[in-house]
């Protein structure tokens, strides 16, 4: 047996290491903060690794600039807010168990946080059982009204009802539906199918890509069976299979002019991922768009590129994203406190914000009223705003379009009502 | 007549995407024996090749933009050629017969390829650049000493850690200067924008129909890749030397021929196969770090059922499987079994695009019950395996 480490060897690996080791020390020394005075503690909760972290990384983005923006001005209740990051992994366990370690660990006295509404179902759990408070900003299927979270999100009668009457009304009776297969795509195409069979739309057809799937001419091959003179396509795909179903839709001469397509899944960034080229003259529906025509969003755009730089653009999540940290930090100065959680929920229902959309108010089933608008990709890769609301819409968690929740309504102000009771 | 021909184009032009994908596989997989899951990856960096050729190509006029997949095509095929035969040499040389090290280690490599179009910069490049200059210079150094049989086993670590050490401080050193150009990522983990000239975007109209363009020129390019690839393999020298060491590479070894050279250029012809496939996606998908992903399933079925080590396998399967997905998922067959219960319901039910895959693959599995080695068996190196 030779012997298992020689002295040269080990000098000159021992030297090695502890040379590079010194090295790293002495580069990536980080300015530590100073912690200290009087702070609320808040915890941010997304993916920052994983297929989704390009989407939510640019949610966090939003939330930091209202917390930067929050201290600036002095604070909460005159305390300053420092955050704790945790990292979902775009993994739904992973997010649960974050979750539970920032309630119990950092105590921190509310989260923003999640994306899908599979991550947010799984931390669903965690907060209510710890009964504590998450605010979520992705715009979702409904069909879930928690005491513990507030939604800043649209739901479907916030985005997708008002887009299919658009529809019905401007583009065509005849509507194909194609989507990603899962959940979201799903409930939405249901919803869809219920309110074209009462508003007198036919579907015509639907499909279902798995995720990440790019190969589409079975689809576009049945598009064009089922309307062959034109007609409208409702597409609420999600991620890779957009890029592929806009590049082959168009190589296949199906051009916006016969079939409109409208979107609930591409805004902003995904137009410039996917390439323009490629949208130019589709729609899609959504509370906000970068080019929305209010005081407040060029004021907010500006600081939010000067923040983060002049290619970045804006989107409505991280738009939502940024009204939420402003409503707890309202909700919190009305109670007059951070921890007692009871309080700000109580103190949250009803406060509104003049948000780059426009103004919104949080209601007592804890979703905002939103505006919702319909914009069309021009050359430049933003949205023309061809139509929107006068006003903002009252949300609707439970929808009234499925036989199965039609009739419900949500009201935490009212112990009587709680998440789900008969209206 | 028309529908039958549209369905059958269909078919085509789909099994071409798969069997253009599966062709590098099929030569890595197939006569190596290698099984390299980070092929997916290596399309990756053909469609990252293609992506900055674009970008490049615009920055010089309209004229030159328009023809700028003809110059991507090389391009991604030197690039992904180029990694492919540092893998070889790097990793899969040392662990030929050893199947199941090759996958986890290949494995390993497509997640590191993935997280480098993510996260590379400039400081992380010049980085690199340090450490391959710092160490194999070192080697080249070392090499010509008298005592290196010597001092091998311990120079090479001690050279190794050292310019590993001086790299990260390289990088480390330019992040601190906090030049934003050198720490702006060049891809980012966002996908990227890679738009086909305005001649592939468009179709030919065909009576009510339009044929894709860009369908077109992927199944001439898979025609002339099938038959480059058949020339290069049974008509040239090389080719020879590929199919002796295929057969028996002890024999080929002691009749001369450089087993470990043949082996690296193989590998690195299957790579540059797969990098001209990345670019030849990039007119039909999106492109971002995950999209190799998004084929590697596919392609290993392609070859598996083809069976090992046979081209014309590999053409039957792609084109089999392909015409066999759109048919059922498009309910092509729906109209024709109108009537004909249970038939006509059961193809309505999974004629869905996602359906379509499970019939797809359970027939897979049927056929692989039957002939396990796939459709057309050959021998490969199956003593080392």
């Amino acid at each position: 047996m030779a012997q298992g480490l020689g002295r040269r060897k080990f000098l000159i690996y021992g030297s090695a290491g502890l040379g590079t080791s010194l090295l790293l020390k002495a580069c990536g020394g980080s300015p530590t903060s100073g912690g200290g005075g009087d702070i609320i503690k808040v915890g941010i909760l997304h993916s920052y690794s994983g297929t989704l972290a390009i989407s939510e990384r640019t949610v966090v983005d939003a939330e930091m600039l209202a917390i930067q923006e929050i201290n600036a001005a002095g604070g909460v209740l005159g305390k300053q807010i420092e955050v704790v990051q945790e990292d979902g992994s775009s993994d739904w366990p992973t997010f649960a168990e974050k979750a539970e370690k920032l309630i119990e660990k950092d105590q921190v006295v509310t989260i923003f946080g999640c994306w899908t509404s599979a991550s947010r179902k799984a931390v669903k759990d965690v907060f209510e059982s710890k009964n504590h408070m998450l605010w979520y900003p992705v715009q979702y299927e409904g069909q879930e009204c928690s005491k513990n979270i507030f939604y800043t999100g649209a739901t479907p009668n916030q985005q997708i009802e008002p887009a299919v009457d658009w529809l019905l009304a401007n583009k065509g009776k005849e509507f194909f539906l194609v989507g990603s297969d899962y959940v979201f795509p799903r409930t939405a195409n249901t919803i869809i199918k219920e309110q074209l069979k009462a508003k007198g739309g036919t579907t015509v057809g639907e499909d279902y890509l798995p995720l990440g799937n790019i190969e589409v001419t079975g689809i576009i091959s049945k598009i064009k069976g089922a309307l062959p003179n034109g007609g409208v396509i409702f597409n609420s795909l999600n991620g890779d299979s957009n890029a592929a179903f806009f590049k082959q839709l168009k190589s296949s001469g199906l051009t916006p002019d016969k079939y409109p397509t409208m979107s609930v899944s591409i805004a902003e960034e995904e137009v410039r991922q996917i390439g323009k080229d490629f949208l130019v003259g589709h729609y899609a529906a959504w509370n906000y768009f970068q080019t929305v025509d209010t005081p407040q969003n060029k004021e907010w755009v500006k600081r939010f590129k000067a923040e983060y730089g002049e290619d970045r653009v804006t989107n409505d999540p991280m738009e939502a994203a940024y009204i939420m940290v402003y409503l707890w930090k309202q909700a919190v100065e009305k109670a007059g406190t951070a921890e007692d959680l009871e309080k700000v929920r109580m103190a949250a229902i009803g406060q509104s914000f003049d948000a780059p959309e426009g103004k919104v108010t949080m209601k007592a089933n804890h979703h905002i009223t939103k505006t919702v608008r319909i914009g069309k990709v021009r050359d430049d890769g933003l949205f023309d705003i061809v139509w929107s609301t006068d006003g903002p819409l009252e949300p609707e968690p439970w929808n009234q379009y499925v036989p199965a929740t039609k009739g419900y309504g949500c009201d935490w102000s009212d112990p009587s009502k709680g998440g789900k009771y008969k209206i | 007549m028309l529908e039958l021909l549209i369905a059958i184009f269909n078919g085509i032009s789909i099994g071409s995407v798969l069997l253009m994908a599966a062709l590098g596989l099929a030569i890595v997989f197939g006569l190596m024996g290698v099984i390299n899951l980070a092929h997916g990856e290596l399309m990756m960096l053909g469609a990252y090749t293609t992506f900055v050729v674009q970008n490049v190509l615009k920055g010089w006029g309209d004229s030159w933009f328009e023809v700028y997949i003809f110059l991507a095509l090389p391009a991604a095929f030197l690039v992904a050629a180029l990694a492919g035969l540092i893998l070889e040499k790097g990793v899969i040389r040392y662990l030929y017969g050893r199947p199941l090290e090759t996958l986890l280690a290949t494995w390993g490599v497509s997640l590191i390829l993935r997280q480098f179009v993510r996260s590379v910069n400039g400081s992380i490049a010049m980085g690199i650049g340090v450490f391959c200059c710092l160490f194999f210079g070192g080697l080249f150094l070392l090499r010509r000493r008298r005592n290196w049989e010597r001092i091998k086993k311990w120079a090479i670590p001690t050279i190794g850690s050292l310019s590993l050490a001086m790299a990260i401080f390289k990088i480390l050193l330019l992040v601190n200067l906090g030049n934003k150009a050198l720490t702006k990522p060049w891809f980012s983990a966002r996908n990227v924008d890679v738009t086909a000239p305005v001649w592939l975007q468009g179709g030919l109209p065909l009576g009510d129909f339009q044929i894709p363009s860009a369908r077109i020129f992927i199944i001439i390019l898979t025609l002339l890749c099938l038959i480059g690839t058949y020339w290069f393999l049974h008509r040239s020298q090389w080719g020879l030397r590929i199919r002796a060491v295929t057969q028996n590479r002890t024999m080929s070894a002691c009749l001369g021929v450089r087993t470990s050279q043949v082996d690296g250029l193989t590998f690195a012809l299957g790579s540059g196969l797969a990098g001209i496939a990345g670019c030849a996606v990039t007119l039909l998908g999106s492109v971002g770090p995950n999209t190799g992903q998004n084929y590697i399933v596919d392609t290993f079925i392609v070859v598996v059922v083809g069976g090992v080590g046979n081209l014309l396998g590999t053409i039957v399967a792609a084109m089999g499987i392909g015409t066999l997905d759109y048919l059922i998922g498009s309910k092509t067959l729906v109209p024709m079994l109108v009537g004909v219960e249970p038939w006509e319901s059961f193809f309505d039910f999974f004629g869905t695009t996602s359906m379509s895959k499970v019939i797809v693959f359970a027939l897979i599995i049927a056929f692989l019950q039957i002939k396990p080695a796939g459709m057309f068996p050959q021998k490969g190196r199956t003593s080392e395996l």
